[in-house]
């Protein structure tokens, strides 16, 4: 059964952008651990945590494509469920400090010791244990979008109402864990790791570790992100992105389509988020920011959405030059991004991936009409139809989407 | 005109949206194997009606049972398309990032949650199946083309392929012929018989000519209830009938 | 003439008598005056003081009051060389002296050059009470309410004939109240007979205020009998009372949140409920309102310090057209060619709003701006048991202003019609001659413009730095969402409701916790009611 999944799955592209990820995971900790450091291939300690960053931060993407990209749900508050895992993970190194923090308490972290709390709250309870840690990696995110998710599909929130309600829910929780009383370390979060299953979270072999966990994290919810858009209900998903309530009057129940897909996105989220926070080594409730989530968005854009790989090269080149702006030219950082989401938007989107791609056709298509003289269609294929929504009238599509967004 | 042996019966369905009423007390009864005609002027409640029928709208007050026995006003339009109800829209819409062949695979009747699609593989009786379909609405060259690159008409015929596709007991079909040109519209009105052999279907139209060429039971809609109801000769006779359409 | 003549010199008597302190010269003889009164304190025995005070006090003249005090605390020295009266303080080792009328310093004199006058137990009590009664006769209302405040907490039963005195004469509503209090206070504190008790607790319970509470709950640890019975009865009636009054107050601060978020979000309401357009960008445009105020201001500071007062009616104009023009700017560059493509215009104004915010970070600096509160913007007067700031109820009847003029010009004017005819149907409104695209562009101008008022009015009372717009753009969009897109009276519903909302959770879950409440209840409400409060139905859903 699995492998048949996985026989439906890969496609050429699938197959080269795996190999790639292979690559990068396999060269980049051997150029840092194995090279000396004079040799000009080593790889510098800080530049493998920095990409394994945007390694966690392209699984982030990837997840928001799932559910944007095939599901038509823009979700503008993922980083919540991204940094509910960096927390679940955040806990479990906090447990895993023991008696070297400030204060020496067994149990007890510093920040609590220092709010004179005498117990564990129960809700700490278990994160001393990397497999329960991990559970909750994924089920910290996944409950929390599940039972979001249940209220909002089965009540039919859609389009900018769904938007607009995720930006409230990681408000919501950016305020919730800011509070002191919430027992997550207030303003100032989780931090000052000292190691993670036994290894010391600043060494140079436990960072290469980390950076392929990532890399492997991202290539196998690649893989599941490519059997589950291949399979038959990858199409039932473009067909809710596409015409919803038709896809209801064929018979799908639309709710537990978006139910199953948004909680696998979160709970790939959660993942991205638990990886992140051993690397960057802290995690806060300025992860929570609304912004955060809407910059997800443009990575994946920028890439190109419902493409898979899209988003991950977009995370990638996004934050790789958002690292550059913020050291070279700081100030100009946000009027490049600002202007990122503008340009996209409005010149670029299918994104990166989808521009080459609707290049690439076109291309075939031409050399293909030029052997055979006779065209099968009027419309020269390739250029997809820019907005289907004449039939409709522009008053219909102007109001604010009780429809779905259309595909293209 | 008995709920138990009917295949859809309305008994007083009212709607109403802020103080309009789209329907007011409708009451039709489609026997098993049917064709009806609806027509009626605009506002008359034909779409409000197919909202109703379809879960996508509750009536207000009213009754809608299918098959004799199963009443629809609880039930989503999953589930009523579950249980043998197709519904055609009035602009087509199929899925335009799909080709011919997915959107009749999703069409095709088969379990419907999440998990059994995922693990879904396609059959040999399901290829067939579908051969049959692109057969029969004329799609068979394009079944690899996107559905967004299909004429209007061609759209047209691939949502009644995807109706058949479900296998509903009864198709409701909302003004199939607009938009098309008379040979497509004759094309389409023999279709549609060819399908009525062995399925209940219920017709939405405007175009007199096309229903004429249906030949059968036409039920007359104004302001939200029956008006007339008979052989389309019968209709065009009764003067209130003539009134509505022609304003006298 | 005559009759001019007759009001200027009233005028002038009034000016003299309310603020002693505006001719120094006259005000100079007046204390001269006094002084062989004063300097007769060095003369005689007890008895002899006793008059003496008793004919300072006669003046009436509240600057008396400082040798009195003086006296009465054993600091009142007279130098025996001429007999001259000062207050004095121990300083090294003699006494540093001070003017007991005019309260300047006066040199120092050696411990043999001064000797104390003395005064007794009897004197000090007729010192007390005659002091209470000089301050409590005061010129100066604000000086009568202090000392009515300070016997009100002394609860100084002494003082009660000094009180029936002064209230006999007093005229100014607030002094009287404060006035009544103490007695009352001065009165339970006494022996005096339940009968008068029982009329003190009465005026404390019709004045219903926190400190009469206080005081009845002192007066009910020491009462007995009809008295406590009164007392009881009287705490529960101020504690009902003070809890309406809570309440009102609450209203009222949540009234004045609601009028701040349906500033904010009117201008939403406009873009997004009336044109479906997502605006992030929005809060930038009342952070670019508040911005206009601060360079309005600084300009006044430097060429016209005068206008100051004026500054935010100059503003109000710059702030909608700067606004509204970048909003203009913005929907010919951008937002028109995403029209039918929410999602992807919530993304490119999301953009828009980090230049626009970047540009003013760069041009003005990441910190917090200065923006002035003109005069009759500052200060607070209080209604009944509740405090009202000038600034914030200029700024609900702004917001009520504005949201009245939007509805008439949605309503009456040919560009509202017109804005509605688009709305509803372009095609249609296309055909009939309206230039559609400019509706579009006036319509998200104004919506801008309308948004920048409100940066000025916000200007007011939050911090005016970069990220003054993002506090707002999650709060806006929740009051658009909770009273219904589209519809205008739905945002004032909504920012109202969430306003009150809101301050009736501070106060049991804290100002955070508080927030968090009412966005979970906002999530679930769309859950409910996806479309808001006041939803459209029917055929133009399915538009």
């Amino acid at each position: 059964m699995m492998t048949s999944l996985l026989f439906r799955a890969m496609d050429a592209k699938a197959g080269v952008f795996l190999a790639i990820l292979l690559t990068v995971i396999i060269l980049v900790p051997a150029a840092n651990l194995l090279l000396p450091e004079s040799h000009p291939l080593h790889v510098p300690t800080y530049a493998v945590t920095l990409m394994g960053k945007y390694l966690t931060y392209a699984l982030l993407a990837l997840s928001v494509d799932l559910v944007w990209g095939f599901c038509g749900i823009l979700s503008l508050g993922h980083a919540a469920f991204f940094a509910l895992g960096g927390y679940a993970m955040g806990m479990y190194l906090m447990r895993q400090i023991g008696t070297r923090g400030v204060y020496g308490d067994p149990v007890l972290p510093d920040f609590m010791v220092f709010l004179n709390w005498q117990e564990l709250p129960w809700y700490w309870y278990g994160f001393d244990m990397f497999w329960f840690a991990a559970l909750m990696v994924l089920l910290a995110p996944g409950v929390l979008a599940f039972v979001f998710g249940w209220f909002a599909f089965r009540s039919r929130v859609t389009g900018v109402y769904l938007s607009i309600i995720t930006q409230a829910l990681t408000y919501a929780l950016l305020l919730a864990f800011f509070r002191n009383d919430m027992g997550f370390g207030g303003n100032n979060g989780l931090t000052d790791f000292k190691d993670i299953l036994g290894f010391d979270v600043q060494a140079d072999t436990t960072r290469a570790g980390l950076f392929a966990a990532s890399g492997i994290a991202l290539g196998l919810c690649f893989l599941i992100c490519k059997i589950i858009t291949k399979s038959k209900l990858g199409k039932v998903l473009v067909a809710v992105r596409d015409a919803e309530s038709r896809t209801r009057f064929l018979g799908y129940r639309v709710e537990h389509y978006k139910l199953f897909v948004w909680t696998i996105s979160a709970m790939m989220a959660g993942i991205a988020g638990a990886l992140y926070v051993p690397q960057v080594g802290i995690i806060n409730p300025g992860e929570f920011a609304p912004a955060n989530s809407i910059e997800v968005v443009i990575w994946v854009a920028v890439g190109g959405r419902a493409t898979l790989v899209g988003p991950v090269i977009g995370a990638v080149l996004v934050n790789f030059a958002k690292t550059w702006f913020t050291a070279a030219l700081p100030d100009v950082w946000l009027f490049a991004l600002g202007a990122l989401f503008v340009v996209v938007t409005l010149f670029l989107p299918k994104g990166i991936v989808g521009a080459v791609g609707q290049g690439w056709s076109a291309l075939a298509a031409r050399r293909k009409s030029t052997s055979k003289v006779k065209a099968g269609s009027d419309d020269p294929p390739g250029s997809a139809p820019a907005v289907p929504v004449s039939e409709s009238g522009p008053p219909k599509s102007r109001m604010p989407a009780p429809d779905p967004q259309p595909a293209e | 005109m008995t709920r138990s042996t009917s295949l859809l019966y309305l008994d007083g369905v009212s709607v109403s949206f802020d103080g309009f009423k789209a329907l007011n007390d409708l009451s039709m009864t489609i026997d098993p194997g049917e064709m009806r005609a609806i027509i009626g002027p605009n506002g008359a409640g034909k779409t409000t009606m197919m909202d109703v029928i379809t879960g996508k709208t509750r009536p207000d007050t009213g009754e809608v049972y299918f098959n004799g026995a199963i009443d629809l006003t609880g039930e989503d339009e999953a589930s009523i398309a579950d249980l043998g109800i197709g519904r055609k829209f009035q602009k087509p819409t199929v899925f335009e990032s799909h080709t011919v062949w997915d959107n009749l695979e999703l069409a095709l009747k088969a379990p419907r949650g999440p998990f059994a699609t995922l693990f879904h593989a396609i059959t040999g009786a399901e290829k067939t199946r579908i051969e049959n379909l692109l057969n029969l609405v004329r799609l068979q060259d394009k079944r690899d083309e996107l559905a967004a690159h299909l004429s209007h008409g061609q759209k047209q015929w691939l949502e009644i392929g995807m109706l058949l596709a479900q296998d509903p007991k009864l198709l409701l079909v909302d003004e199939p012929a607009a938009g098309m040109t008379d040979a497509e519209t004759a094309e389409t009105a023999e279709l549609l018989k060819d399908i009525s052999k062995d399925h209940s279907v219920v017709v939405v139209e405007h175009d007199m000519t096309f229903v004429r060429a249906l030949d059968v039971k036409v039920t007359v809609l104004h302001e939200g209830s029956v008006l007339a109801e008979g052989s389309l000769d019968h209709v065009s006779g009764d003067d209130r009938v003539v009134e509505v359409y022609l304003g006298r | 003439m005559y009759l001019l003549r007759r009001l200027a010199i009233a005028i002038g008597l009034f000016l003299c008598c309310t603020a002693p302190g505006l001719h120094p010269a006259l005000a100079q003889d007046g204390l001269e005056a006094l002084r062989p009164l004063v300097n007769e304190l060095a003369k005689g025995k007890f008895k002899e003081t006793e008059q003496q005070v008793a004919a300072l006090v006669a003046t009436g003249d509240p600057a008396v009051a400082p040798a009195l005090e003086a006296l009465g605390a054993g600091d009142l020295f007279f130098r025996k060389s001429d007999g001259a009266v000062f207050i004095a303080e121990k300083a090294g080792k003699g006494y540093a002296l001070t003017d007991p009328l005019t309260l300047e310093p006066a040199g120092e004199a050696g411990r043999r050059e001064v000797s104390k006058i003395k005064v007794n137990n009897r004197l000090r009590r007729t010192i007390r009470a005659a002091l209470g009664s000089l301050t409590l006769m005061a010129p100066d209302p604000d000086v009568r309410r202090a000392a009515a405040e300070a016997i009100f907490k002394a609860k100084d039963p002494d003082s009660i004939e000094a009180l029936d005195a002064a209230l006999a004469q007093e005229t100014d509503p607030r002094v009287q109240t404060v006035m009544e209090q103490a007695r009352a206070a001065a009165v339970l504190n006494s022996d005096l007979d339940d009968s008068v008790k029982l009329n003190a607790i009465q005026t404390l319970e019709d004045k219903a205020s926190r400190e009469a509470l206080s005081v009845l709950i002192g007066a009910q640890a020491t009462a007995s009998g009809a008295v406590l019975d009164a007392a009881t009865t009287a705490i529960e009636r101020i504690n009902k009372s003070l809890a309406m009054w809570d309440a009102a107050q609450n209203v009222w601060y949540g009234v004045s949140l609601g009028s701040v978020l349906l500033l904010a979000a009117i201008g939403l309401a406009i873009t997004f409920g009336v044109m479906g357009v997502i605006n992030m960008a929005h809060g930038e445009m009342v952070m670019i309102g508040a911005y206009v105020t601060f360079v309005v201001q600084e300009l006044i500071r430097s060429s016209a310090p005068g206008l100051f007062d004026y500054s935010l009616f100059i503003a109000l104009p710059l702030a909608f057209l700067t606004a509204g023009a970048i909003g203009i700017g913005i929907e010919r560059g951008v937002i028109r060619f995403l029209y039918g493509r929410p999602l992807e215009t919530l993304l490119a104004t999301w953009g828009i709003s980090l230049i626009l915010q970047q540009a003013v970070r760069s041009i003005f600096g990441p910190t917090n701006r200065e923006v002035g509160n003109p005069e009759w913007m500052s200060g607070a007067f209080e209604l009944g048991h509740m405090t009202i700031t000038y600034n914030r109820m200029w700024i609900v009847l702004f917001a009520i202003l504005v949201f009245a003029g939007l509805i008439l010009v949605l309503k009456k004017t040919p560009f509202g019609l017109y804005t509605r005819a688009v709305t509803q149907n372009r095609r249609m409104a296309a055909s009939m001659g309206i230039r559609t695209p400019w509706i579009d562009a006036l319509t998200f101008g104004l919506g801008s413009g309308i948004a920048g008022i409100a940066g000025v009015a916000l200007s007011q009372i939050d911090n005016v730095s970069p990220n003054l717009g993002q506090g707002y753009i999650i709060d806006s969009f929740m009051v658009v969402v909770f009273g219904g897109v589209g519809n205008l009276w739905g945002t004032l519903v909504g920012a109202m409701t969430l306003g009150i909302v809101n301050k009736f959770l501070e106060p049991y879950a804290g100002a955070v916790l508080g927030k968090i409440l009412v966005l979970v209840f906002i999530i679930l409400f769309i859950q409910k009611r996806p479309r808001g409060l006041f939803a459209l139905k029917g055929r133009a859903v399915e538009a």
